[in-house]
C-alpha cells in the first residue's frame, strides 16, 4: 500500500468512525426506548440505500477524464474539508460547544418515548428515525468514499476502510449499549478536516494545471502545513477569547 | 424529491458558508490561470486556502461569541 493509499484509508476510516458514532447514538436511543427490530430494520435500509448510491455513482465518477475529476473532486473535498476544519477549530478554541452524545441520546430517547405507541409489528417511528439517521450521517461517508476512491481509482479500498470503521463502532456501541462518549470526536474531526483539506488542495491544484514539487510526496507536507496553520489559528482564537467575551457582553 | 436531495447535498458539502465554496472556485481558477501562463502555480492554492479559512473563521466568531451561531 502506498503512502497516498494509506492516507486515503486513514481519512475515510476516521470520517466514517465519527459519522458512525453519531448515527449509533440515534439508533441506540430509538432502539432502547421503542423497538430494536424496527430500529435495526431502519439501519439495514439506510445502509442498503448508501451502498446502492456508492455502487451507482462510483463507476460514473471514475469514467470522467482524470483532469476534470481531480479539479471537480478536489474543489468539493476542499470546500467540504474547510467546513469540517472551521467547526473543529471553533470547538477546539472553546467558541463552539463540543458534540454531546449523551445529551443527544437523552433528547432522542425523550422524543421516541413521547411519539406514541406503534400499532403494528413494525414500529414506523423507530424505522424512520434510524433510517434517516443512518442515511444523513452516511451521506457524508458516501461522499468521502466516492471522491477519495474515484480520484485514487480505488473505490474498493475506501469502501473497505469505511466498512471497518462502521463495524468497529457498531460492535463497541452494542457491547457498551450506550452512546460512545469517550470517543475524541473533535480531535478526529480536526484530523479529518486537515486530511480532506490537504487532499483537496493536492488534487484541486493538480487538476487546475499546477505541478507539485516531488509529485505525491508533497501530500504529507501539505497535511503538515494545514495542520500547523489550523493549530496556530486555534491558539490565536484561545488567546482572544477574553476580548470576544467582553465584546459579546 | 430531487430538490430535497440537491438541498441535502448542498447542505453537507457547502454548509452554512457559501462564501468558502465561492472562494475555493476562485482559488482553483486563479491556479489554472497561473499554470496556463506557464508559471509555477503550486504555491498559490495552499496560501490562498489558509487565508480563506482564516477569513471564514473571522466571520463565524462574532456569531459564536453572541450565541447566535447555527454552525
Amino acid at each position: 500500500m502506498s503512502g497516498t493509499e494509506a492516507s486515503l484509508a486513514v481519512s475515510v476510516f476516521l470520517a466514517s468512525a465519527v459519522e458512525a458514532v453519531e448515527a449509533l447514538t440515534i439508533v441506540l436511543a430509538v432502539g432502547s426506548t421503542r423497538s430494536w427490530a424496527s430500529a435495526l430494520a431502519g439501519v439495514l435500509a439506510g445502509m442498503t440505500a448508501l451502498a446502492v448510491l456508492i455502487a451507482a455513482l462510483g463507476p460514473a465518477l471514475t469514467s470522467l477524464p482524470i483532469g476534470v475529476l481531480r479539479v471537480v473532486v478536489g474543489g468539493l473535498l476542499l470546500t467540504f474539508g474547510l467546513q469540517w476544519l472551521r467547526k473543529a477549530i471553533l470547538r477546539a478554541a472553546g467558541l463552539k460547544p463540543l458534540h454531546d452524545e449523551l445529551a443527544i441520546f437523552a433528547a432522542e430517547a425523550r422524543a421516541a418515548g413521547a411519539a406514541g405507541v406503534a400499532p403494528g409489528e413494525l414500529d414506523g417511528y423507530s424505522f424512520a428515525i434510524s433510517f434517516k439517521g443512518v442515511l444523513l450521517e452516511g451521506l457524508e461517508v458516501a461522499f468521502i468514499v466516492l471522491t477519495f476512491g474515484a480520484n485514487q481509482d480505488d473505490v474498493g479500498l475506501a469502501a473497505v476502510a469505511a466498512a471497518l470503521a462502521v463495524a468497529l463502532v457498531v460492535v463497541v456501541g452494542f457491547v457498551a449499549r450506550a452512546p460512545l462518549t469517550r470517543v475524541p470526536e473533535n480531535a478526529m474531526k480536526f484530523a479529518v478536516g486537515v486530511l480532506l483539506s490537504a487532499f483537496g488542495l493536492f488534487w484541486g491544484a493538480e487538476g487546475a494545471g499546477a505541478s507539485w514539487p516531488e509529485g505525491e510526496a508533497a501530500l504529507p507536507f501539505l497535511g503538515l502545513f494545514v495542520l500547523a496553520a489550523a493549530w496556530l489559528m486555534v491558539r490565536d482564537l484561545r488567546r482572544g477569547l477574553p476580548d470576544l467575551a467582553a465584546a459579546a457582553s | 424529491m430531487a430538490r430535497r436531495a440537491a438541498l441535502a447535498v448542498w447542505g453537507f458539502v457547502v454548509g452554512d458558508d457559501w462564501r468558502t465554496a465561492v472562494g475555493v472556485v476562485l482559488i482553483l481558477a486563479a491556479t489554472a490561470l497561473v499554470a496556463t501562463a506557464g508559471l509555477p502555480a503550486w504555491w498559490l492554492a495552499p496560501i490562498a486556502v489558509l487565508a480563506l479559512l482564516r477569513w471564514s473563521l473571522g466571520r463565524a466568531i462574532p456569531r459564536c461569541a453572541d450565541g447566535s451561531s447555527r454552525l
